[in-house]
């Protein structure tokens, strides 16, 4: 299953029509403590990057973006009660919601694994 | 995704360079090299790189509130100010009553400009001849020029560059210190709000039982050649951690204590930030001190709003700029939010219409379009344990 990343430090998973998504490891140790994450309502629509969900760390409120246009077909109910988990498992059982994809040329612009590293690696 | 920080410096190294922008040097403290070698994640904080977390905010805040915690806040400002007749002209600058600040003692108090909006808040303490001042880091540059043009020219004002600051706060921090310390008085003889004059790892230092956590804990000037000795030697205690930025912000909001550029600014006045106690009583009598008029009104008629505390239900935090409803009607604006590690809530201080500041008033905050149930509470969150 291919994953992508964009610069603002989201991963989606595609499988088929449907694409799965959170934030990056990287994103996650910037943050520190995540304590609550505001998620999107299911059906919900995004345009490619419009902010989708809330991530609220100690320190600060910040926007997740949506890496393709889609609508919200499931989140990660795990988080409501344990919003750690974006901290511990970022890029697997952190995941905040699934989307179905509107138009999958959009992942063109988006950074395959290695392009990533070697992007975070800049920062 | 994009970090919007609560502090707008606390992610700036994410920040890409703006190349239109003049280059401001970033400067470094006594404990750069320290405080990297220690994993601190360092940030730009008030013109200096400093550490905003080590092993993690909630597991640092955790740790102050339960053992020992020790801070390097060397970039907060060190004045020493001395002259003829010093507590004449200082009182002229200051609404503190110095004929009660004896020798040993330390108080809080306010730099306030002509209208009695807050410049600053800031530590006085009595030394021989002499008085120690501590103010933020943020304004000290500001400070310094105020208080050069509003004082004397026989008064002396020494900005104690060449000190490093370490705070070691928390309910072990008694125990940490105390046998590494000598001086003609044993540590214990230090209550709070009191300091000395001490020996620690060979440095000559001044100790005062203060703190910005609302634990017990000492705050230690040394000079900057022995801060790393110092450091080394306090964290090597088993009670004491090193602690960064981001756990000082969330210890001193749950005790309650304002920060300045957030809670306090130009904009304030002490009687809105319910921070009177700032104004000694012989001065709200007696005036004499910048903006004496504007604020003796304010004690005697009240203010239009007043800094409160509010808990809030559910787990989203309500962040500096949210604005506090009552019903349909605006009533306020967060000054300070976040999560409360010790609480497991979020808590948040805001300044609200002053009939809407009763204990148990419901309100609600707006965050990004959502209402967020609060309720005003008293301050502090988190019990003081100061050691009186």
């Amino acid at each position: 299953m291919p994953r992508y990343f964009t610069e603002e430090h989201e991963w989606i998973d595609v499988d088929g029509d449907t694409g799965t998504v959170g934030i990056s490891d990287y994103a996650q140790g910037q943050l520190g403590d995540i304590t609550y994450v505001d998620l999107p309502a299911e059906g919900a629509k995004f345009a490619k990057g419009d902010s989708a969900c809330v991530v609220d760390s100690v320190k600060a409120a910040s926007d997740v973006y949506a890496p393709v246009s889609g609508a919200i077909t499931e989140v990660n109910s795990a988080l409501a009660d344990a919003p750690e988990l974006v901290n511990t498992d970022a890029e697997e059982a952190g995941w905040l919601f699934r989307v179905t994809l509107a138009d999958a040329s959009e992942l063109d612009d988006l950074m395959d694994e290695a392009a990533y590293a070697e992007f975070v690696k800049g920062l | 995704m994009v970090y919007q920080p609560v502090r707008s410096c606390v992610l700036s190294d994410s920040i890409p360079e703006d190349d239109d922008l003049p280059e401001v040097e970033v400067l470094t403290l006594p404990l750069d090299a320290w405080h990297r070698a220690r994993g601190g994640r360092m940030v730009e904080f008030a013109g200096y790189w400093m550490p905003v977390q080590y092993e993690g905010i909630i597991a640092e805040h955790l740790w102050t509130r339960s053992h020992a915690g020790l801070f390097d806040v060397s970039h907060m400002g060190q004045l020493l100010v001395s002259g003829e007749n010093l507590d004449a002209a200082v009182e002229a600058v200051l609404p503190i009553d110095l004929s009660t600040l004896k020798l040993g003692q330390v108080r809080y108090s306010l730099l306030l400009d002509e209208n009695g909006g807050i410049l600053d808040d800031l530590m006085v303490s009595r030394w021989p001849d002499q008085l120690y001042v501590v103010v933020n880091g943020a304004t000290k540059w500001d400070d310094l020029a105020h208080l050069r043009m509003e004082l004397p020219d026989d008064i002396t004002l020494n900005h104690l560059e060449d000190r490093a600051l370490l705070a070691l706060q928390g309910p072990e921090a008694f125990a940490a210190l105390e046998p590494l310390v000598s001086g003609e008085y044993p540590l214990s003889a230090l209550t709070f709000m009191r300091f000395g004059k001490f020996t620690l790892a060979g440095a000559e230092v001044t100790i005062s039982r203060s703190g910005y956590t609302g634990e017990d804990g000492f705050e230690i000037s040394i000079p900057a050649e022995n801060a790393e000795a110092v450091a080394d030697l306090l964290c090597a205690q088993p009670q004491v951690k090193p602690i960064a930025l981001g756990a000082r912000d969330s210890l001193r909001l749950e005790a309650g204590l304002p920060l300045y550029g957030h809670d306090l600014s130009p904009e304030t006045d002490p009687v809105s930030a319910d921070l009177t106690f700032g104004i000694n009583k012989r001065r709200r009598t007696e005036g004499g001190f910048p903006g004496a008029t504007r604020i003796q009104g304010l004690l005697a008629n009240g203010t239009p709003t007043r800094r409160v505390g509010l808990t809030l239900e559910g787990r989203m935090a309500a962040r500096e700029g949210a604005l506090v409803f009552s019903g349909d009607r605006e009533v306020g604006r967060v000054c300070s939010g976040g999560f409360s590690p010790s609480l497991e809530h979020p808590i948040a201080m805001a300044y609200v219409d002053s009939a809407l500041t009763a204990p148990g008033t419901v309100l609600e905050i707006d965050m990004r379009g959502k209402r967020l149930p609060a309720h005003v509470v008293p301050m502090p969150f988190v019990p003081h344990r100061y050691h009186r």
